[in-house]
């Protein structure tokens, strides 16, 4: 076990997987001598040179499409996009390009390339910087979608994608890359399903299910909640496509009620599809309606009201004092 | 007719481009692109400092084969467009007029070259041996692909316009890598290297106003990747001229991205061979990329549902078929005596065998099963396919005895 920031904990999770697949490389911008403007690729390009550590011209598209190009020709390319809200001119390599090249070819071409995208608000930045657009690529068949909360996961997952033959994007919440935690780096831990849930609190009076930035504040609200005798099991779905409704489904038998919450915008999002999935798989066990709590159907505001925005602790007490009047 | 409100200058023909040359100089400062050209519209070859050293190199039997592919590709193209005309195919996209362009730069790669198509080259198709009758099932409907490109290197057509290059650059990027993999090694001193190789990727005047272009260059230029653009400006990207997409020769593009440009008479089999060969050479060898501008026309609409008439004149398309890629090789090899009236017979003859075979291939080629959709949108397992495979199996298992019904009360 080591102790480490999920930053240095992606860090190691990359020097781990071009040490061990010599077809593996890092291509986006500044992620060279800089180590990327979140230092998660620092002190790579000089442990494995330039061919493996790609600083590459200032463009999305062709970051991700050069990317295509070189899977094709059997390379397993990693790719920074610098910030959540500098993904869309690689939007369409993405989504008509990347998600579709296996199904297009009848299964005759694999382009197992990874996108790694920092997303997420609460750190006060600027225009574009601090956006959620996960539901965009969930929409989208043909990519995976993972995003870790704490470094044990940050450090397994990014190489768990790297092994997985489809296409995956990993969203990594920006603003808990300095938060530590356990790392065991000797646990068998490719073999583990990147793919799958994890209850990260038990609890029998209500389920919270939360991804990325905001298990921590999951974590916390259940901890309140605790003090006025309410049980919450706290869901940490880890994988936004494919969604491990298993898991969801089993809490939700056990506890009667559901709330789930995301930074992105409720409307059109992650938690409306997890809402009338469980609707269909449990509405016998639903002791109320599931409750929704992200973001408002807005453009990200600017940072000095963000707070008003994110959905905090108290937003999620308030989800359970709802929840509790049915 | 029915396009006299738009500017004279349109339906110039030839004039717009003279016109255009023009501007250009004046904007550039210095003369505008050349264009290489070896067989003019006469039949008769002329000679070019560099290229013309790779036109002796083709003999008898090259310039018969390049005669032989283009005439099997036009009337290949003659039968697709019956096809969709008869509802056996939900579209198609001619290629008539483009066959030099597409031939001779084909005929100029080599087996290890990566080819990625936009989704006209059908005459390129030809060169890497992809089975023609393949290559209708996208336009059937039965297929997103048709043809598995590790057999061929020949990529699948792209129809998103442009999105193919960066794909081209990137692979060939993983060639370079390749080769640095090999020296490495020591491969390449023991000789048992693979041949070195070099991508080429198809585009149009259209689509060099993508920005994909733009980026892909960007990123060969900078890692000096051994990549060709060939880029067929047919002058037409459906309705709107080339006018409206560059001011200036496509090929002087290249300048700004500091790699060579030429631009080349695509109607012209033996200079797109010789330019392309030089082109491809140049990339192998490690001097990075090259663009290539092939002049065409594409004589015919830009698919079946596409009506010409609504956007240029006839009187233009009639100024370019008296350039015919194909006429004018017939007339250089009757001239010199390389082919006579039973081989060019014999051409027909085959071109009529290869419709036959395209027509009894399409008529029966399978019908897809959307299972197969399910099967394929992921490579690894995938808990939602599963589910939503299952409950598709589930639902469909209950129309299983109407469908006996039916069969029955027929």
């Amino acid at each position: 076990m080591t102790t480490m920031t999920i930053a240095k904990a992606i860090n190691e999770g990359l020097r781990a997987t071009l040490s061990n697949n010599p077809k593996s490389l890092l291509m986006g911008e500044d992620i060279g001598p800089l180590g990327g403007v979140y230092r998660v690729t620092d002190g790579l390009i000089a442990e494995f040179g330039a061919d493996r550590v790609v600083d590459t011209p200032l463009a999305e598209s062709g970051i991700v499409g050069t990317a295509i190009g070189l899977a094709l020709r059997g390379y397993l390319p990693v790719c920074e996009i610098q910030f959540d809200g500098f993904v869309f001119p690689g939007f369409n390599q993405i989504t008509t390009q990347l998600a579709k090249m296996h199904s297009r070819s009848s299964g005759n071409l694999t382009v197992p390339v990874v996108i790694r995208i920092p997303y997420g608000g609460g750190i006060g930045s600027i225009e574009h910087h601090s956006e959620s657009p996960e539901a965009l690529f969930a929409h989208t068949a043909g990519l995976r979608i993972i995003t870790p909360s704490n470094p044990h996961d940050a450090y397994w997952m990014i190489q768990q994608a790297v092994a997985c033959q489809d296409p995956v994007i990993v969203f990594e919440p920006k603003r808990r890359y300095w938060l530590k935690g356990e790392v065991d780096t000797g646990a068998a831990g490719l073999a583990e399903d990147p793919f799958k849930a994890h209850v990260v609190r038990g609890g029998t009076d209500a389920t919270v299910v939360v991804y990325g930035p905001l298990v921590p504040v999951a974590l916390a609200a259940a901890n309140a909640a605790e003090e006025d005798g309410r049980s919450v099991e706290v869901v940490d779905l880890r994988s936004i496509s494919p969604i491990d409704f298993d898991t969801i489904e089993a809490s939700v038998k056990k506890t009667g009620r559901l709330i789930v919450a995301h930074e992105a915008p409720t409307f059109g999002g992650i938690g409306g599809e997890i809402a009338a999935r469980i609707s269909e798989r449990a509405f016998h066990s639903l002791e109320a309606p599931v409750i929704r709590v992200g973001g408002f159907h807005m453009p990200y505001p600017v940072a000095k009201v963000e707070e008003d925005y994110l959905p905090d602790i108290d937003r999620i007490l308030e989800a359970l004092d709802r929840t509790f009047t049915y | 007719m029915g396009a006299t409100h738009l500017p004279s200058t349109e339906f110039d023909g030839t004039g717009l481009d003279d016109q255009l040359e023009a501007e250009a100089e004046a904007a550039l400062g210095e003369p505008a692109a050349e264009m290489v050209q070896l067989l003019g519209p006469d039949g008769t070859l002329g000679t070019d400092s560099v290229f013309s050293e790779y036109a002796q190199r083709l003999d008898a039997e090259k310039l018969r084969g390049f005669y032989a592919d283009m005439a099997a590709i036009r009337r290949f193209d003659q039968e697709a467009t019956a096809l969709q005309r008869q509802g056996q195919l939900a579209l198609w996209v001619p290629l008539t007029g483009q066959e030099a362009a597409q031939i001779g730069s084909g005929r100029a790669s080599q087996p290890q070259d990566y080819i990625f198509p936009t989704y006209r080259e059908h005459g390129v198709a030809l060169t890497r041996n992809v089975d023609l009758a393949e290559l209708l099932r996208q336009f059937r409907g039965i297929s997103n692909g048709g043809w598995n490109p590790k057999d061929t290197n020949f990529h699948l057509y792209t129809l998103v316009l442009a999105a193919q290059t960066p794909h081209a650059v990137g692979y060939a990027m993983g060639i370079q890598r390749d080769q640095r993999l090999a020296e490495a090694n020591g491969l390449a001193e023991s000789g048992t290297a693979e041949p070195k190789a070099a991508v080429m990727v198809y585009f149009g005047d259209g689509a060099s106003s993508e920005g994909d272009v733009h980026e892909s260059m960007v990123f060969a230029s900078s890692y000096n990747a051994p990549v060709v653009f060939f880029c067929q400006n047919n002058h037409w990207a459906i309705s709107v001229p080339t006018a409206v997409q560059t001011r200036i020769p496509l090929s002087n593009r290249a300048k700004g991205y500091g790699f060579p440009g030429i631009r080349v008479d695509g109607n012209d089999v033996i200079a797109v061979h010789a330019v392309t060969e030089w082109a491809l050479e140049h990339a192998r060898q490690g001097n990075g990329p090259v663009l290539i501008e092939a002049f065409t026309y594409r004589v015919g609409a830009h698919t079946t549902a596409d009506d010409p008439t609504k956007y240029r004149e006839s009187s233009e398309e009639a100024l370019w078929r008296a350039k015919d890629p194909l006429e004018r090789l017939e007339k250089y090899l009757r001239s010199e005596g390389m082919a006579d009236d039973a081989f060019f017979e014999q051409v027909t003859a085959d071109g009529n065998e290869l419709a036959a075979y395209i027509r009894k291939s399409t008529y029966e080629s399978d019908a897809p099963d959307i299972r197969t959709a399910f099967a394929n949108t992921y490579v690894e397992a995938h808990p939602l396919v599963a589910e939503e495979l299952a409950w598709f199996e589930d639902y469909s298992a209950g129309f299983a005895g109407e469908d006996a019904a039916e069969g029955a009360g027929n």
